[in-house]
C-alpha cells in the first residue's frame, strides 16, 4: 500500500489526464520513492492506485531504464559514458569509482552508500564528462575531482 | 544577432515569472488571444518555421492538419525528451527560460484548439522537472494558464510528464504510448498523430525549441522572423557543440550558418591547436563528415546535399587523438541498448553491429568483418519500424564510407594504434 499522502498525489496526477492509465509512470516514481525500489508490493500498490493490472504495470516498469528493480544505495551515481563523455575519459572515471569504492556498474557498495548506473547521454555533452548524483548534475569531471565530489555524499 | 531563444539566460533569476515579464514576456500571449486561431496558424505558416526536433517538418502545416480534424478534444504535446547523444540544446530553455516554452505552448494550444498540453520531459533532467513545475504553478497563479486565460474564455491546462530513460520515446508515436502509460514502442504511421494521436485524438507534437520560437513570431510578425536565417529554413537555431573545441556550449545562431564557422569562429576551433579528424554535425545518428566536407550550411535543406543531416544541431567534434572505431562501437552500443525490441531488423541488427564492432575494437576482428557490417546495415536500412534502426545502420555505413582504412587497420593490427 502507498501512504495516504502518496495516494493523494497519485489521485492529483490522475486528474491531469483523460485516462487513469497515464498515471502509471508517475505513480511508479512515487512508489519507488516510498518503497526504495520497485518491490512486488510497490508494483501492486501502483496497480491498486491506477486500476491497471499488475502484470501491465510490471511490463511498463521493466521497459524504462530509470526504474529500480532491486535495492539501491543511499546515493545513486548515474555516470554518462556516451560518446562526448567517453572521449574525455569517462571510462577511466568508471575505473576510479571501482577502485575507490569497490563499486561495479549496476552494483551497490557493501555499506549501502552508493549505487552506480552507466547512463546513455545525460545532456551535459558541452561540460563532459558528467554524472548525476541523486538529482544533482556534476559536470567537467576529472580523475582528480570525482572522488572529492562523491565524498560529499555520505 | 539578438538572442530570441536564449534571451536573458545570463540573469540568474531568468526562470522566474517576474523576470520573464519584466523582459517583455507573455505580451505575445496577450496579443495572440486577441487574434483568431486561424490567423495565428497563418502567421506561423508564413514564418517558415520548421520543427527543431530533427525532422524539420513545417510547423504551421502540422498545426493546420490537427486543427482541421473535426475530432475533439485535441492535444498539444511538447517533446522534451532530448536524448540524441551530443544534444543539450533544449536544456537551457527548460532550466533557464521555462516561461518562453510555456508561453509558446499556451499560444499553440489556443491556435489549434487544444485545452490540454503535456511536456514530455526526459527522466535524466530532474532539475528541469522542478523548474518547470514551479514555472507552471506561477503561470497558473497569474492567470496565464487555466480555465480563463487573461480573463478570456480561453482554456489551456499544462503539466509535465516525466519519462524514465528511454531514447525511443523521442520518437513521437512512442512518446504518445509512453504518455498513455504504456511501454514506449512506436506505432505504425499513418495514421499520423495530427489525426490519431494521444488517446486517439488529433495531437500536435512539437519540440521544445520549436515552441519557443512561437512568442517571437507572434510578437514581431512572420515577415521579420523569416528574415533571420536561411531562405528555406528561417529563424534562429540552437547549435550545441561538444568534443574537442576550445569553447563547447550552446550557441544561438541564424539557421544555415556554415558548420566550419560554428566550429572555428564560435566554438573557438580545435582544442590545443590539434588537428581536426571528423565532425558529427547533428547528433550521433547523423552521418559523420571528414574535415574536407565541413563547408556546409547547417539547415534542413542543405545538409542532405552535403552528405549529412542537421538532426538536432548537436555538433560533435573529434581531433586526431580519437579512435573512430571506438566512437562507432560506443554509438552502436547505445543503439543496441535503446532499441525497443518491437521490430526484428532493429532489435537483432543493432545487437550484431555492436558485437562485430566490439570484436574489431578489441583486436579480434576477422577478415570480412567490414563487409559483414555493411551487409547487416544494408539489411536494416529502410526495413525498420521507426528511424532508430535506420540511424544505427547509417552510422556504421558512414563511418566506414569515410574512415574505412581505420577499420581495416584495427583488423590487420589486431587492435588500435591510437590506444597502444
Amino acid at each position: 500500500m502507498l501512504s495516504e499522502k502518496a495516494i493523494k498525489q497519485v489521485d492529483e496526477i490522475i486528474a491531469r489526464y483523460p485516462a487513469k492509465r497515464s498515471a502509471v509512470m508517475p505513480a511508479l516514481y512515487i512508489a519507488q520513492m516510498e518503497f526504495g525500489w520497485l518491490t512486488p508490493e510497490a508494483i501492486e500498490a501502483v496497480s491498486e492506485a491506477t486500476g491497471v493490472p499488475k502484470a501491465t504495470v510490471k511490463g511498463v516498469a521493466t521497459f524504462y531504464a530509470m526504474y529500480k528493480h532491486k535495492p539501491i544505495g543511499r546515493h545513486l551515481i548515474q555516470l554518462c559514458t556516451n560518446v562526448s563523455c567517453m572521449i574525455f575519459g569517462a571510462e577511466r572515471l568508471v575505473d576510479i569509482i571501482k577502485n575507490k569504492y569497490g563499486l561495479e556498474a549496476g552494483g551497490t557498495t557493501a555499506d549501502g552508500r552508493f549505487s552506480l548506473v552507466i547512463m546513455e547521454c545525460i545532456g551535459a555533452c558541452g561540460t563532459a564528462p558528467a554524472m548525476l548524483v541523486d538529482t544533482d548534475f556534476h559536470e567537467n569531471l576529472t580523475e582528480e575531482n570525482i572522488v572529492k565530489i562523491l565524498e560529499n555524499y555520505k | 544577432m539578438e538572442t530570441i531563444l536564449l534571451k536573458n539566460i545570463e540573469n540568474p533569476n531568468s526562470a522566474d515569472i517576474d523576470e520573464y515579464i519584466k523582459a517583455g514576456g507573455y505580451r505575445s500571449l496577450q496579443k495572440a488571444i486577441e487574434m483568431q486561431p486561424k490567423a495565428i496558424i497563418d502567421e506561423v505558416k508564413k514564418s517558415g518555421l520548421r520543427g527543431r526536433g530533427g525532422a524539420g517538418f513545417p510547423t504551421g502545416m502540422k498545426w493546420t492538419f490537427a486543427s482541421s480534424d473535426p475530432k475533439t478534444p485535441r492535444y498539444l504535446l511538447c517533446n522534451a525528451d532530448e536524448g540524441e547523444p551530443g544534444t543539450f540544446k533544449d536544456r537551457p530553455i527548460l532550466e533557464k527560460n521555462p516561461h518562453l516554452l510555456i508561453e509558446g505552448m499556451a499560444i499553440a494550444g489556443y491556435a489549434i484548439g487544444a485545452e490540454y498540453g503535456y511536456i514530455y520531459l526526459r527522466g535524466e533532467y530532474p532539475g528541469a522537472k522542478d523548474i518547470l513545475d514551479t514555472a507552471i504553478r506561477q503561470a497558473y497563479d497569474r492567470g496565464l494558464l487555466g480555465d480563463n486565460i487573461l480573463g478570456r474564455a480561453v482554456r489551456f491546462h499544462l503539466s509535465v510528464h516525466q519519462g524514465a530513460g528511454a531514447y525511443i520515446c523521442g520518437e513521437e508515436t512512442a512518446l504518445i504510448e509512453s504518455l498513455e502509460g504504456e511501454r514506449g514502442q512506436p506505432r505504425i504511421k499513418p495514421p499520423f498523430p495530427v489525426n490519431v494521436g494521444a488517446w486517439s485524438k488529433p495531437t500536435v507534437i512539437n519540440n521544445v525549441e520549436t515552441l519557443s520560437n512561437i512568442p517571437y513570431i507572434i510578437e514581431t510578425g512572420a515577415e521579420a522572423y523569416s528574415k533571420i536565417g536561411s531562405r528555406d529554413c528561417p529563424g534562429p537555431k540552437l547549435y550545441c557543440v561538444s568534443g574537442h573545441v576550445e569553447r563547447p556550449g550552446v550557441y544561438e545562431l541564424p539557421m544555415g550558418i556554415n558548420l566550419r564557422d560554428i566550429i572555428y569562429t564560435h566554438a573557438g576551433g580545435i582544442r590545443g591547436g590539434e588537428k581536426l579528424k571528423a565532425v558529427i554535425p547533428g547528433g550521433v545518428s547523423t552521418p559523420i563528415l571528414p574535415p574536407d566536407k565541413i563547408d556546409c550550411p547547417m539547415d534542413f535543406v542543405n545538409m542532405p546535399k552535403h552528405g549529412s543531416m542537421l538532426g538536432s544541431g548537436a555538433v560533435m567534434v573529434f581531433d586526431d587523438t580519437v579512435c573512430l572505431v571506438k566512437v562507432c562501437y560506443r554509438a552502436l552500443r547505445f543503439f543496441d541498448h535503446e532499441s525497443c525490441g518491437k521490430c526484428t531488423p532493429c532489435r537483432e541488427g543493432t545487437g550484431w553491429l555492436s558485437n562485430i564492432l566490439g570484436r574489431i575494437e578489441h583486436g579480434k576482428g576477422r577478415d570480412g568483418d567490414i563487409e559483414l557490417l555493411l551487409d547487416v546495415a544494408g539489411n536494416m536500412l529502410g526495413k525498420t519500424f521507426c528511424p532508430l534502426g535506420d540511424g544505427a545502420a547509417s552510422v556504421v555505413q558512414n563511418f566506414i564510407r569515410h574512415f574505412r582504412p581505420e577499420f581495416e587497420g584495427h583488423i590487420r593490427d589486431a587492435g588500435c594504434r591510437l590506444q597502444n
